[in-house]
């Protein structure tokens, strides 16, 4: 498909009102299209939980649950998501009670520097929903989206494995 | 990223005409508003084509039919997919992560563009992104471009998985337009980069890919996807093979071949595929047939490697879908 | 020490935070009011900036400023050199001159209301440049070689014996090239400074591994008092290295925030850390060996080249481990330097060792083939008693224990040790081992205690967690130390008003900081008992120090056991906190008496498709003689994090410049290669008892960098074992396993 190689003339940022349900809270904001559902908890939320290693789509630092799955946050524009049902790793903790995936994740050491973990940890509730948590391989398989570059992946699997357990 | 206007398209008819008049379809955004970012896309219009009616996946007689907006992943553990085409859902599961195939749909797929790096960077000279300013990979770092079908003006492989088994499946893609819609093979989709490389697809940017459709057969049956990287996931093919086939008697009576990560566009092989119609699979007649794909090719200075290890591939994945191992 | 906290294995302090993502890392210190800001980098190699047009991005709505060497303030850039920073040579000097020193330099730093309108702005800023040719490959004919300035701490050549008339004379020789490649350590937290200025005081929410030393060269670049300056890093996303030195974006930061008067956040792209952020340099290396046909070594030589950039001298111990790891009459070293048109090189995890040992494990491999001798066997009948090139004895040297573990852990006795002789089905199969070595660094180290009324006790220190488990370790320690159950026990670190420690490298955070913090606790703990004595209503009210004993947390009369007072009543009673400081005390004349070093052993297991080529590491299992170890729990989790960076340097990682200009091509995540979950299976890490009296007061070796040194050698030998192809260059990818 051609594409313009003209830079487009440049108008003053455009912004668009979109709401969102976080976490079961709704929120209302009015956004430039630009900004990904990553800017938009980072930057305008400071739900700074969510991680962006990469930008590229390459790492999964960033990744959330959009209306239950897994996705990247950095690869979508936040005004399409307009009445989405947001999870991010803000929202697992309940009522000071740690979601099981959490409590593995520390009993298992499956972290080091905690960069990737929030990704690694929706990435994992992704995993395990999708009915992909049934042996340490299939795991491994998909949860390769994620990167960890402290090599916590033993750990991560495990975690993965003993919530799938018992969840 | 430059700034740009979105608006959500209600209808077929309405995303094809702001089409028609200068929009550019988003769906996923996987590409797209990765290579905005980079400012190698530079759409001021898009249309959010998700609320379309094109998400859908069902046997209509004899064909598998794959809505356009359909999700990677849903495509993957479709139970009709599976039980037809286990090579789709195979090489789909086999490209990108988990979260990006949630996000990334199957027409966003085939039309995803060129990770040649010099592509995103603005800063060098790149035919394809920006015509006539030469290919900084010809004589420039170059391990990971094509060997096959590609010209002076641009070596950039066709990164997409489940577009060689499609080819391979030899299925057809309907697309509509503002004013007629046609039904094509997926193969005829891609063009050759000739001294046009930024002409990447035979679809103009008013048409709309509604499904992709793949014959129901037997060959669906013995098909496998086999994708070599250094890495064991998250990474583009440096050569893979979509391969199909059928027995009779002992004797490969149909066989469909198709490549990636060497061409310039998905690559059919049919030359090997018409040594193999008749013989024995066994290691001797796959090996010479596969000696076969390297008619044509024209290695660089760091991608040699491709030519050694394209036959290879090709013959695991013979043996692999004819059960040899 | 009473609670025998030390060596257990105990969960993360800080996990809950981590899981929770309430740990912030710093980028996420958002601030009122905050503007962006974004790099731009130069897109020559080398050359001179003749324009920048400036005025066009100015007027674009959002942009608040541009600042260029056109209108950057000429700042002090007073003297400073940290101890990571290369002594020789002087850092870059951002926006000061329109001189271009290699691709991707910061020329420009734009500043604006959001993300989107900054990196907008930085892209349409266009730039002129007059531009030369660049030299980025030391095997370019036109790169320099040059011998390293004895001021780098570095040997340049050493030698005993006669190398290499007995390398010449010996029965049984190797003579081989080792290169390895550019790696860049891609931490998943990208490099981020949010600073803010308050008059001329500047706080910096910046990634930082040593936030002392960037407390000072900052204030020494813009010429202000030290006390001017905060640096703040409670959380590192990663570093192995990267984020020891202050990079550039540092100071582009305050420079902004100065500029426009507000708070300013500046991340660098993912793209951007592969140009000023410091990485490992390739190296080109020579190692011959001579030896008698019964296997002992008569010689040795390594040649090794490292590459630096041209305005600083980075030297790394390339050549060291090769000193001391073998017993040998005849060793020659020599380590050359090529600078060269890019960004400085720093240290990244196992620095000099990892390359080193690359080189040196494999032609002993190589060897072993040639005599015909099992490698673990020729290691053996080359394991030296003292350190022969100082002949002093080694504090502790648990190499063979190592070897005799992992063999038997991983079933090395099964080894057919013919190349191509081993298969899994179609796959063939392939066993590797490799020496591993780090010396054990110290550096002074301070800690602050204090104990507060509540009962909890504080223990500060200027140190960071990139992911060992600082937080954790010093708990433990200071839990132990004082005789209180962990809980009791706060650990902060990451400011740069605490006591000064030394940098999160070499793995010396254990020994140093946590000597201080035992030393502040042990401090505290007399205070306390000062306290208690003090207090007329305390049950040990006057009692002498011989009278008193405590008993975890509670001090008592040693007559009376039955009436003592805790920590929580004498903090209670004393109504303010109590304050102890306390710094590592270590005898300075230990390393001039011991080589002190940690050693192990690496066990790969490869399966090589020999039709594809595809290498997959299978098993590995590690085996460390580390000295004591603080936490096993962690400490495991450290080395597997070391092993998987290993695998991820032997099959995957290069960082590839273009020649023309000096581009790096695959600055992006998906296209510099590391491992994925994928990627890894099966890490089996054990450590060996080891009671080292001598390397520091906890007898701790540290860890985090020996798990990655000899993991790439023992993975290249056992694909070898597998395929016999012997693949001297990192990394060994598939293409490597194609051609015959
Ligand atoms: C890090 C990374 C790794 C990846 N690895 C792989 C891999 O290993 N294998 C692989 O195959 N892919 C891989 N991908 C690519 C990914 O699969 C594609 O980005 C995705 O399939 C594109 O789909 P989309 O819906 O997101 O497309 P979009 O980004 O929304 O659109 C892409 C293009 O298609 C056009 N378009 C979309 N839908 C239609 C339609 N119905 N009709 C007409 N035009 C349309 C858009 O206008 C745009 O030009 C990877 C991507 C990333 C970021
Ligand atoms: S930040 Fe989204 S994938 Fe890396
Ligand atoms: S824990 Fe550090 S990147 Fe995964």
């Amino acid at each position: 498909m051609a594409q313009s190689s003209k830079p487009a003339a440049v108008p003053a940022p455009a912004s668009d009102v979109v709401s969102f349900i976080i976490n079961g809270e709704p929120r209302e904001l009015s956004l430039d299209p630009r900004q990904s559902l990553l800017d938009v908890l980072r930057e305008r939320l400071d739900l700074t939980g969510t991680k962006k290693g990469c930008n590229q789509g390459a790492c999964g630092a960033c990744t959330i649950l959009v209306n239950g799955k897994r996705i990247l946050a950095c690869l979508t524009l936040a005004s399409m998501y307009s009445g989405a049902r947001i999870e991010t790793i803000e929202g697992l903790e309940k009522d000071g009670e740690l979601h099981p995936l959490q409590r593995a994740f520390i009993e298992h050491d499956g972290l080091q520097c905690g960069f990737c973990t929030s990704g690694q940890i929706m990435s994992g509730l992704g995993c395990i929903s999708e009915g992909h948590a049934s042996s340490p391989q299939e795991i491994q398989y998909w949860m390769s989206g994620n990167i960890c570059r402290c090599g916590a992946y033993p750990g991560i699997v495990a975690a993965v494995a003993d919530a799938a357990r018992r969840t | 990223m430059l700034p740009f206007s979105l608006e959500r398209a209600n209808s077929i008819e309405a995303a094809i005409a702001v089409a028609a008049s200068g929009g550019r379809f988003i769906a996923g955004g996987t590409t797209l508003v990765d290579l905005m970012r980079d400012e190698v896309e530079r759409p001021a219009r898009l249309i959010d084509i998700n609320s379309l009616p094109l998400e859908g996946i069902r046997v209509e007689g004899q064909e598998l039919v794959i809505g356009a907006l359909a999700r990677m992943s849903e495509v993957a553990a479709n139970a009709d997919v599976r039980r037809h085409h286990p090579l789709i859902a195979e090489s789909l599961i086999e490209g990108a992560s988990p979260q990006i195939r949630n996000l990334a749909s199957m027409g966003g797929n085939l039309l995803q563009r060129a990770r040649c790096p010099y592509f995103r960077m603005l800063d060098a000279p790149c035919n394809k992104r920006t015509p006539n300013s030469g290919c900084s990979a010809l004589h420039g770092l170059n391990a990971g471009s094509a060997i096959l079908g590609t010209s002076d003006y641009c070596v950039a492989t066709h990164p997409s998985d489940v577009a060689v088994a499609l080819v391979a499946l030899e299925a057809t893609m309907r697309v509509r337009g503002p004013k007629s819609e046609r039904t094509f093979p997926v193969e005829q989709l891609f063009r050759l980069p000739n001294d046009t490389p930024h002409l990447e697809h035979t679809i103009l940017p008013s048409e709309l890919i509604m499904d992709i459709r793949v014959p129901i057969g037997p060959r669906g049956q013995n098909a496998r996807y086999l994708k070599v990287r250094d890495r064991a996931s998250y990474e583009f093919a440096l050569v893979s093979a979509a391969v199909a086939l059928t027995q009779e008697n002992g004797l490969l009576k149909h066989v469909r071949i198709a490549v990636g990560g060497v061409g310039t566009k998905p690559w059919r092989l049919q030359s090997c595929e018409a040594a193999l119609i008749g013989k024995k699979l066994d290691r001797e007649s796959i090996e010479q047939a596969a000696q076969l794909s390297l008619r044509g090719t024209r290695p660089l200075e760091h991608n040699h490697y491709k030519v050694d290890l394209l036959p290879r591939t090709i013959v695991r994945a013979l043996e692999m879908a004819g059960g040899l191992s | 020490m009473t609670t025998g906290m030390i060596g257990n294995p105990v969960l993360r302090v800080d996990g809950r935070a981590k899981v929770t993502g309430a740990a912030r890392y710093a980028a996420d210190f958002n601030q009122k009011n905050q503007l962006y800001a974004v790099i731009v980098g130069a897109t020559v190699g080398l050359g001179r900036v003749t324009a920048i047009d400036v005025a066009s991005v100015s007027r674009m709505p959002g942009v608040v400023a541009v600042i260029s060497h056109l209108n950057a303030p000429k700042l002090a850039y007073g003297t400073h050199k940290g101890s990571i920073d290369p002594a020789v040579g002087e850092r870059l000097h951002v926006l000061q001159d329109n001189q271009v020193r290699f691709f991707g330099q910061p020329i420009a730093v734009v500043v604006a209301e959001s993300l989107d309108i900054a990196e907008r702005a930085a892209a349409e800023l266009k730039v002129s440049y007059s531009r030369q040719q660049p030299v980025i490959d030391p095997k370019d004919p036109k790169a320099q070689q040059v011998t390293p300035d004895p001021r780098g701490r570095v040997h340049a050549d050493r030698s005993r014996g006669n190398a290499d008339a007995a390398v010449a004379s010996a029965p049984v020789k190797i003579d081989e090239r080792y290169d390895t490649a550019r790696e860049n350590h891609n931490p998943m937290e990208p490099h981020a400074t949010i600073a803010a200025w308050n008059g001329n005081r500047l706080t910096l929410w910046s990634k930082s591994q040593f936030v002392v030393n960037e407390q000072a060269e900052i204030a020494a670049i813009f010429g202000i008092p030290v006390q001017q300056v905060q640096v703040v890093c409670p959380f590192i996303g990663g570093a192995f290295g990267t984020s020891l030195r202050t990079w550039p974006h540092v100071t582009l930061a305050a420079i902004a925030a100065r500029h426009v008067g507000r708070p300013v956040k500046l991340v660098l792209s993912r793209k951007q850390m592969f140009f000023t952020t410091g990485h490992r340099p390739r190296t080109l290396q020579r190692v011959a060996l001579g030896a008698t046909s019964d296997g002992k070594l008569v010689s040795l030589i390594q040649e090794a080249n490292g590459e630096t950039s041209r305005y600083e001298q980075f030297v790394e111990a390339v050549t060291s481990a090769t000193n001391y790891m073998v017993s040998c009459p005849n060793v020659s070293t020599r380590y050359r330097l090529s600078p060269l048109d890019t960004s400085t090189p720093t240290y990244m995890r196992g620095p000099g060792e990892a390359t080193n040992m690359f080189a040196l494990e494999c032609a002993l491999d190589e060897l072993s083939y040639k005599l015909g001798i099992d490698p673990i066997e020729l290691r053996r009948r080359n394991e030296p008693t003292v350190d022969e090139e100082t002949q002093k004895p080694f504090s502790s040297r648990s190499l063979m224990h190592c070897y005799t573990e992992g063999a038997e852990r991983f079933g090395w006795a099964r080894r057919d040790p013919k190349p191509r002789s081993m298969r899994d089905g179609r796959l063939l199969i392939g066993y590797g081992v490799a020496s591993a070595t780090y010396p054990v660094f110290y550096a002074p180290a301070n800690a602050l205690a204090r104990l507060l009324p509540s009962g909890i006790v504080e223990v500060e220190a200027a140190a960071s967690d990139m992911g060992p488990g600082t937080y954790t370790s010093m708990t433990q320690v200071a839990a132990e130390t004082l005789g209180l159950p962990m809980d009791q026990v706060r650990f902060r670190l990451g400011y740069s008003v605490y006591p000064a420690t030394p940098p999160h490298g070499g793995s010396m955070t254990m020994a140093s900081v946590g000597s201080a913090v035992r030393a502040a606790c042990i401090e505290l703990r007399r205070l306390a008992e000062g306290a208690a004595v003090a207090a007329p209503q305390s049950p040990v009210f006057k009692a002498s120090v011989e009278q008193l004993e405590w008993k975890q947390d509670r001090v008592y009369r040693r007559e009376n056991a039955g009436s003592g007072i805790s920590y929580r009543e004498i903090g209670n009673r004393a109504g303010k906190p109590i304050e102890a400081q306390g710094s590592s005390d270590h005898d300075p004349e230990l390393p001039k008496r011991y080589s002190m070093h940690a050693f192990g052993a690496a066990f790969i297991e490869v399966a090589v498709d020999p039709d594809v080529g595809t290498i997959r590491v299978r098993r590995t299992v590690g085996v460390y003689g580390a000295g004591r170890i603080i936490n096993p729990f962690l400490a495991r989790s450290q080395c597997i994090g070391g092993i998987v960076g290993g695998i991820g340097m032997a099959l995957m990682e290069s960082t590839a410049l273009d020649p023309r200009d000096g581009r790096i091509v695959n600055a992006h995540m998906a296209d510099y290669v590391v491992p994925v979950n994928l990627d890894i299976s099966n890490i089996d890490v054990s450590f060996v008892e080891e009671n080292d009296p001598h390397v520091n007061p906890l007898g701790v070796k540290g860890l985090g960098e020996i798990a990655i040194v000899g993991i790439a050698p023992a993975i290249a030998n056992a694909v070898y074992h597998a395929t016999g192809k012997r693949i001297r260059t990192l990394p060994i990818r598939i293409e490597n396993m194609l051609s015959h």
